[in-house]
């Protein structure tokens, strides 16, 4: 009876914690991957977005010069639809959480002598990698319709990190809107409804200029534009950015909202978790 | 220390206004199946979270295998096995997958992992589906599953939440002989169960909840007693009622039973010499029963007999707060 010992490896607790993180991702993987409508929905609604606002917004908004001098709304838009795809995909993170509260699967972990973490890192990091494959399709579609970056190629890497940095920090925001509702009705409603205005309320799709003054001043100041002007400094340069601003000014404060909602969320989301079922 | 293998001391644990454990004791050697009765919201569910580290208990202590539930719930872990009343299997993932997964979370090495998994899954009998997704498997292979992923990290106890309920009657026979094999290698299980049968054909020793509380504690035969055993039945056509209470009365030698809507009398029986006397005494009396049989007494039984009233009435059944818990 008692092989336990002799069975069970030991580890450091570090390395222990890794590797239940490394299980559990790959659990949450798997399932996007066989799941197929599950990847087919993450990627066709930001894939439609990106070409209903090209070509039915685009002509419009699209024609103001302010938006047109950097070779096409294409390019002014693609920063931003990364960033609406990325927290977008990051409310998954919530239903995705809510299911496996409701299918017992939380209890079954939770009775395991795993890492405590281990459940919300390997969804939330499975969820990244989601989101970067999704937004990697954004580029690739937006480069088949006109897309072209205007600064470096690494500079346009660095956008893109950006934005799955921003992404798997409010996925974290997402992991405890989850805990605290857990059930999966209500967090797709509860985890959705509050992006539309920080969304759209920004320079995701629009120059927040067009915008009437009340509205702007919470444009103005909301993360989501502060990270959609930041990816669109880095990919086509400081003259896409509002006067007086600086990519690297910009860069710097989207780092600053990334970890300071991480740092809110994470000690959050983790004692939800220790109190979800307790 | 004790050599309590499960040992509950006093325990309270309160959903707000509800009182889901009202001061619960319990404790059994190991090797045995304890098989903890109850109808739907009696707290059985809220006592096997608690046990297995998912719930702290508001007030009392509970230790399994000697270590304290909530002063060291990591080490009670490693010692633990749990299969809830919904099978927490993937859906996505075959089902050698999902027994490997669990394995690796309880600390085995891959291989021993892997090792371990071919044996449970022999075990349970699922070697063919093994490698199908698990969304093609039955609802009693999904449980059968679920067992065997608890089954992987080689638990010293196991703690079945009504592991058949709403699973069809083979699967239930199945996860019966399961247990059975388990425990004669040398786990020790808790298990949860409405029904009298299951806690009966099982359970070395048998602990009836209700309300948060112990009401009984004993073997199946000890319970059965309590409710006096089985019972001779029958109905008869409205004027012979009078007739049959004599004579029911000759045989007993004491009061029958009467239901009254239905106008079910019964008296206890000893044995089918009981039945075969009221049929003798019947026959004589040119009176044939509309139906007459042996009934073993039920879960109803034993509820009416200690508490007065029946498992499933409403006001027994409070909802339960489990799906909201907090």
């Amino acid at each position: 009876m008692t092989a336990t010992a002799e069975t069970h490896t030991m580890r450091s607790p570090l390395v222990r914690t890794l590797r239940d993180i490394g299980v559990i991702t790959k659990r949450n993987v798997l399932r996007n991957v066989r799941l197929p409508q599950l990847l087919l929905f993450a990627t066709i609604q930001p894939v439609m977005f990106l070409l209903l606002f090209n070509y039915v917004f685009g002509g419009s908004i699209g024609q103001s010069p302010q938006l047109a001098q950097f070779g096409g709304y294409i390019n002014w838009l693609i920063p931003g639809i990364i960033m609406q795809s990325a927290v977008f995909g990051s409310s998954q993170t919530a239903i995705g959480l809510t299911e496996d509260l409701q299918a017992g699967v939380i209890d079954r972990f939770r009775s395991l002598p795993m890492a405590r973490s281990a459940v919300l890192a390997g969804r939330t990091i499975s969820d990244l990698l989601r989101n970067a494959f999704v937004s990697g399709l954004m580029l690739t579609v937006g480069a088949l319709i006109g897309f072209r970056y205007q600064t470096s190629f690494a500079q346009l890497v660095l956008g893109f990190l950006l934005a799955m940095g921003f992404g798997f920090s409010f996925s974290w925001v997402m992991a405890s809107v989850g805990l605290a509702v857990k059930d999966t009705e209500t967090a797709q409603v509860a985890g959705f409804i509050p992006l539309f205005p920080l969304v759209f309320a920004s320079s995701v799709f629009v120059s927040v200029e067009s915008l009437p003054s009340w509205l702007r001043v919470f444009a103005d100041h909301q993360p989501i534009t502060v990270l959609a002007n930041a990816i669109r400094g880095l990919f086509l340069g400081e003259a896409a950015l509002p006067a007086g601003t600086t990519v690297s000014g910009t860069v710097l404060a989207a780092l600053g909202w990334t970890l300071g909602i991480l740092l809110v969320f994470f000690p959050l989301s983790v004692r939800l978790y220790r109190r979800a079922a307790g | 220390m004790t050599d309590k293998i499960v040992d509950v001391d006093n325990v309270v644990r309160t959903f707000g206004e509800v009182r889901a454990l009202d001061g619960v004791s319990l404790s059994f050697e190991p090797g045995i199946i304890y098989g903890l009765l109850g109808p739907n919201g009696a707290g059985k569910t809220t006592l096997i979270r608690v046990l297995a580290t998912l719930l702290k208990p508001t007030s009392g202590s509970a230790s399994v295998a000697g270590i304290d539930v909530v002063s060291d719930p990591d080490a009670v872990r490693t010692r633990i096995g749990l299969a809830g009343q919904f099978a927490a299997v993937d859906a996505y993932q075959t089902g050698r997958e999902n027994v490997e997964m669990v394995g690796r979370l309880y600390n085995l090495s891959k291989a021993e992992a892997k090792r371990r998994t071919e044996e449970v899954l022999e075990r349970i009998d699922l070697v063919d589906a093994a490698d199908r997704q698990v969304k093609t498997y039955s609802g009693g292979m999904r449980r059968r599953l679920d067992l065997a992923a608890s089954m992987v990290g080689r638990p010293e106890v196991l703690f079945l939440d009504e592991p058949t309920t709403g699973i069809d009657p083979r699967s239930r026979l199945d996860i019966w002989s399961l247990i059975e094999e388990l425990v004669e290698a040398g786990t020790t299980i808790l298990l949860t169960t409405q029904y009298l049968d299951e806690a009966d054909q099982l359970a070395a020793r048998i602990g009836v909840i209700d309300r948060g509380q112990m009401i009984a504690e004993g073997t199946a035969d000890e319970l059965k007693d309590m409710v006096g055993g089985s019972v001779v039945q029958l109905t008869v056509q409205e004027p012979d009622r009078a007739t049959v209470a004599d004579l029911l009365r000759s045989v007993s030698g004491d009061e029958p039973s009467i239901d009254q809507p239905t106008g079910r009398m019964s008296i206890p029986a000893s044995s089918a010499d009981t039945l075969l006397a009221v049929a003798r005494k019947l026959e004589e009396a040119s009176i044939t029963p509309d139906d007459i049989g042996m009934r073993k007494p039920t879960l109803d039984d034993v509820f009416l007999s200690i508490t007065g009233h029946a498992a499933e009435s409403e006001e027994a059944t409070p909802k339960r707060p489990a799906r909201s818990r907090r």
